[in-house]
C-alpha cells in the first residue's frame, strides 16, 4: 500500500482544482449519458481530453492523452471533479464499452478508426445485444447475418437498444454460424446506423420519456470486415464489452457524486430553518451510505491496481454491477426522501435541456431500476458471483414445459 | 504507487492464518473459548515467536516497527480463526498510547516489555468511544478511584490502562492495592471484558505528554476501531467461506445446495456485501499512519460499516448451514459470537458514524 502523493502528483491536484475553477461555468451538468451530447458538452470533452482529464491513459495514437496508467493520477482527477461535481466527462455505451473492448480484442485499423471520434463524443453508439427472445440468456440470440458477396446481411429484431434513436453506429452480436452451438455460433459486428434496412421505433419507459428502442433488421448489409474478432467470436467479444459495462455500471465516482449532492442538499435550512444534517436520524442515513460509498470507492481502487498489475480480480470485479447499482439506488432513494414534497414535482424537459433537479433525481430514481436490470440482472450477477466467484455448481436445466420449445 | 498488500504483507497474512489454523482445531478453540477469559499461555507464547507482541513497537525498543495495515491483517487472521488473544487493546491500543501520550522515559520502559510479551495491558476506553457501562474515574493527589467497565483484553492482564474523561490514561499494576478487577465472560468466549473498581490505587505511569490529550486518546480510540473492523471482517470471512464450501456439499433433493439458486444468492449477498469491506479496512489502516486529515473518519466508518455487514454475514451464513449452523457441534458460532463483540466494544455503528461526522466536520463534536 503506497498512496503517497509525489511531487508530481500534487502539482496534478492543484492544476485539476484550478482547471476546474477557471472552467466551471463551461461545464455541462453531470449525467446526461442518455442524451445526444449537445455543443455545450462537446466541447467540455474537447478541454478535458486536451488536459489529459478524460481518456488519460488511452494511445495518442487513437486520440487519447497517452500518459502512462498511474492509479493514483486516475484517483486526483476522478475525485477533483467529484469533490466539485462538475462533469468529469461523457460516459456512455461507446466510450466506456465499445472504446475498452476495441483496445483489448479491436485490429489497429478498427482502433485508429473508431476510439478517436468515439471518445470526442461524435460518434454515439448503441449496443445490439437484447432480443425479445434472449434477454438475460443472451447468448440464445436469434438475429441472423448471413454472408452474400463480402458482405454480412442481417435480419432480426433487438429490442430495449438504448440511444439508437440518435446513435450513429452500433455493435452487434448476432448468429452467424447458425450450424454451430449455441455460443460458438455468434459474431460481434460494427455497423452505422443509417445502413439502409433498419427501422428504429422508440420505446416509452417509466420515466415518460422514450430512453430505449426496438431495432429491425431488414436485409441490412455490412462488408464483412466490420466484424471485431472473428466469426464465432461474438460471445467472447460480448463478454469483453460486458466486463466494461458492469464496470460502468458500478462506477463508485458516481456514487460519491450522488453523495456530495445530497449532503449539500441536507445542509441547506429548509421552511423551518433547519438543516436535516443536524437531525441525528436523516444524518445516520446519510452517514450509513457514506460508509458503503467509501467501501466502493476503495474496493474500486483495489481492482484499477490488480488490473495496472495484470491480475484478474475474478470475484472482486463480479460484485461490482450489483453492489453498485443497488447501493445508486439507496442513494436516489435518500435524495428523494429529503426533498419530500416538492421533489415530486415532474417535468422532464425531452431530449435537449437540462432537467431541474427534482425531475433529475425522479429519473434516476427510477432508471436506476433500469440498470439494475440492464447489463445483466441483480440475478444474473448473483448467477456469476456464485458460480464463478465461489465455485457454486451452475443450476441444472430444467426441463421445457411440454407445448414449448 | 499501489492501492494493495507488499508480498511481504501478503506473506505474514497467510503465515498467521496457516499457525493458527494448526493450533486451533475446533476442539481446542471450545477448550480455550471454555474459561472465557480470552487467554491461553501457550498461544500467546506462539503468537509472540511469530513476532505479534512487538508488531507495532519501535525497533529501538525491541519491536518489529510496522504499521497499523501489518496491524489489521493480524487482527483479520486473529478473527478468522476466532483466536483467543488478546491483541486489538493489548498490543495496538496500548503500544499506540504509548506511542501519542507517554514520555520518552515511559515509553522506554514500557514498549519493551509489551514487546517481549511480559507486560500485557487490558484497556478501558469506556467513556470516549461510546461504550455503554460506568466510565467515572477521578484522579486525586495522584491516586485514582472509581469505576471503570468494558476493559478490553482485560483477562489475565498483567496491567490496565484507564483512560479519564480528559484524555489522559493512567496505567496500573492488576492486584495492586486498591485495584479490583472482575473478570465478565462475554458472549464471545474468546475475548472477556473486565470491569474495574478503583479505590486510591496508586498508577505506576501517567501518560500525558501529548499537548492535545483527548485528540491523542481519539487516536488510540481510531487505532482499535481499525482492528475490530479487521477483526470483524477476518471473522465474516470464515463464516463466509464454510458458508460455500458447506453449500458445495451438503445433499438435498439429490442436488448439493449450492446449486439452488436461494442458497447460492445468499452465498452471492455476502460476497457482495464483504468484498468491498477488504480494501476499505486496508485503506483505514493505512490511513492511520499515512492520511492523518482521513485517519478519524475511515477509522469510524470502517468500524461502522463492518459491524453492519458482519451482522448480515453472520446470520446468512448461519443459515445456509441449516440446523447444522446452529450447532455447537460445528462451531460456527465462535466467529458468530466475534462479530457480535466486536459491533460493540469501542461504540456500536450509530456512535461510530456519529463521530465520523464530527471528524469532517458535520457537526460539532
Ligand atoms: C434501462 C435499460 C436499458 C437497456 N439498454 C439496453 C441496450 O442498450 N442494449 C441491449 O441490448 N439491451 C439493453 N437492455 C436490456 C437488458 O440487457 C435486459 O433487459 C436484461 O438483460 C434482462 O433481460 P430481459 O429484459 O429479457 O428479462 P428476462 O431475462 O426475461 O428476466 C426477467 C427476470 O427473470 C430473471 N432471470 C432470468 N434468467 C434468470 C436466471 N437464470 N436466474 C435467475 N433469474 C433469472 C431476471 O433476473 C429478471 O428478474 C436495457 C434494459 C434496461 C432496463
Amino acid at each position: 500500500m503506497d498512496l503517497t502523493l509525489t511531487p508530481k502528483h500534487r502539482a496534478l491536484r492543484d492544476e485539476v482544482d484550478a482547471f476546474i475553477a477557471a472552467h466551471r461555468d463551461a461545464a455541462p451538468r453531470p449525467g446526461g449519458g442518455r442524451k445526444r451530447p449537445d455543443r455545450k458538452a462537446l466541447d467540455w470533452q474537447a478541454l478535458l481530453l486536451e488536459h489529459g482529464y478524460f481518456a488519460r491513459t488511452i494511445p495518442r495514437e487513437y486520440g487519447g492523452f497517452g500518459a502512462p496508467h498511474d492509479v493514483i493520477e486516475l484517483a486526483i482527477i476522478a475525485d477533483a471533479f467529484s469533490r466539485a461535481s462538475i462533469s468529469p466527462g461523457i460516459h456512455n455505451q461507446g466510450i466506456s464499452m465499445l472504446v475498452p473492448t476495441l483496445l483489448e480484442v479491436g485490429t489497429e485499423e478498427q482502433k485508429r478508426r473508431w476510439i478517436g471520434p468515439t471518445i470526442r463524443g461524435e460518434v454515439i453508439w448503441c449496443q445490439g445485444y437484447s432480443e425479445p427472445g434472449s434477454g438475460s440468456d443472451l447468448a440464445a440470440a436469434q438475429t441472423r447475418a448471413a454472408v452474400e458477396d463480402g458482405h454480412f446481411v442481417i435480419n432480426g429484431q433487438k429490442i430495449w437498444t438504448s440511444s439508437a434513436h440518435f446513435a450513429d453506429m452500433m455493435f452487434l452480436l448476432c448468429r452467424t454460424e447458425p450450424d454451430k452451438a449455441k455460443h460458438a455460433g455468434l459474431s460481434y459486428l460494427l455497423l452505422p446506423m443509417n445502413a439502409p434496412g433498419i427501422e428504429v421505433r422508440p420505446l416509452r419507459t417509466m420515466t415518460g420519456r422514450a430512453e430505449f428502442n426496438e431495432t429491425f433488421f431488414t436485409d441490412v448489409r455490412v462488408p464483412v470486415d466490420q466484424i471485431v474478432m472473428g466469426r464465432g467470436d461474438g460471445w467472447h467479444v460480448a463478454n469483453v464489452t460486458l466486463k466494461y459495462e458492469r464496470m460502468l455500471l458500478g462506477d463508485p465516482n458516481k456514487l460519491q457524486q450522488r453523495l456530495e449532492a445530497i449532503r449539500r442538499m441536507m445542509e441547506q435550512p429548509g421552511a423551518d430553518g433547519a438543516r436535516l444534517l443536524d437531525r441525528a436520524e436523516w444524518r445516520d442515513r446519510l452517514l450509513r451510505l457514506q460508509g458503503e460509498v467509501i467501501a466502493a470507492r476503495n474496493h474500486n481502487m483495489r481492482l484499477l491496481t490488480e488490473t495496472a498489475e495484470g491480475v484478474d480480480s475474478g470475484l472482486g470485479r463480479f460484485i461490482v454491477k450489483y453492489h453498485g447499482t443497488m447501493l445508486a439506488h439507496r442513494l436516489a432513494s435518500l435524495a428523494l426522501d429529503v426533498m419530500g414534497s416538492t421533489g415530486l414535482l415532474y417535468e422532464p424537459q425531452g431530449e435537449v435541456a437540462e432537467d431541474d433537479p427534482a425531475t433529475t433525481w425522479q429519473i434516476d430514481y427510477m432508471y436506476d431500476i433500469g440498470l439494475i436490470i440492464g447489463g445483466g440482472s441483480s440475478n444474473i450477477q448473483k448467477n456469476i458471483i456464485g458460480e464463478r466467484g465461489l465455485g457454486l455448481p451452475r443450476e441444472p436445466k430444467a426441463a421445457v414445459p411440454a407445448g414449448r420449445n | 504507487m499501489r492501492f494493495g498488500l507488499t508480498e511481504d504483507q501478503g506473506l505474514f497474512g497467510r503465515s498467521l492464518r496457516g499457525f493458527l489454523a494448526d493450533r486451533l482445531p475446533l476442539d481446542t478453540l471450545r477448550r480455550l473459548a471454555e474459561s472465557g477469559t480470552g487467554f491461553d499461555a501457550e498461544l500467546w507464547r506462539g503468537l509472540g515467536e511469530l513476532g505479534l507482541h512487538g508488531l507495532l513497537v519501535p525497533e529501538e525498543h525491541g519491536g518489529a516497527g510496522l504499521g497499523m495495515l501489518d496491524a489489521a491483517l493480524a487482527a483479520e487472521a486473529l478473527g478468522y480463526h476466532a483466536a483467543p488473544a488478546p491483541f486489538a487493546a493489548a498490543l495496538v491500543m496500548a503500544v499506540q498510547a504509548f506511542r501519542s501520550a507517554g514520555d520518552a522515559e515511559q515509553q522506554r520502559q514500557w514498549l519493551p516489555r509489551v514487546a517481549a510479551g511480559q507486560a500485557r495491558i487490558g484497556l478501558g476506553f469506556a467513556g470516549l468511544a461510546g461504550q455503554t457501562g460506568r466510565a467515572a474515574l477521578r484522579l486525586e493527589g495522584g491516586r485514582l478511584s472509581g469505576a471503570l467497565d468494558g476493559l478490553m483484553d482485560g483477562g489475565e492482564a498483567t496491567h490496565f490502562l484507564a483512560y479519564l474523561a480528559d484524555g489522559r490514561a493512567a496505567l496500573i499494576e492488576a492486584g495492586a492495592p486498591g485495584v479490583t478487577a472482575t473478570l465478565r465472560r462475554s458472549v464471545d468466549r474468546t475475548r472477556a471484558l473486565v470491569d474495574l473498581d478503583l479505590a486510591g490505587a496508586a498508577p505506576v505511569a501517567l501518560l500525558q505528554s501529548s499537548n492535545d490529550p483527548l485528540a491523542a486518546a481519539r487516536r488510540v480510540r481510531d487505532a482499535g476501531r481499525v482492528m475490530l473492523a479487521a477483526d470483524t471482517l477476518g471473522a465474516a470471512q470464515n463464516m463466509l467461506d464454510r458458508a460455500v464450501a458447506y453449500a458445495n456439499e451438503r445433499m438435498q433433493f439429490g442436488r448439493v445446495i449450492g446449486s439452488f439458486q436461494g442458497v447460492k444468492y445468499m452465498c452471492a449477498d455476502m460476497a457482495t456485501m464483504l468484498e468491498p469491506c477488504r480494501a476499505m479496512v486496508w485503506y483505514a489502516a493505512y490511513a492511520q499512519d499515512a492520511v492523518p486529515e482521513e485517519a478519524a473518519m475511515v477509522a469510524s466508518h470502517a468500524k461502522a460499516h463492518l459491524a453492519e455487514v458482519g451482522r448480515e454475514v453472520a446470520r446468512l451464513a448461519t443459515e445456509v448451514h441449516g440446523g447444522m449452523g446452529f450447532t455447537d457441534l460445528l462451531g460456527l458460532h465462535h466467529q458468530f459470537k466475534r462479530i457480535t463483540f466486536d459491533r460493540q466494544a469501542l461504540g456500536g455503528p450509530e456512535r461510530c458514524r456519529h463521530d465520523a461526522a464530527v471528524a469532517q466536520g458535520w457537526i460539532a463534536a
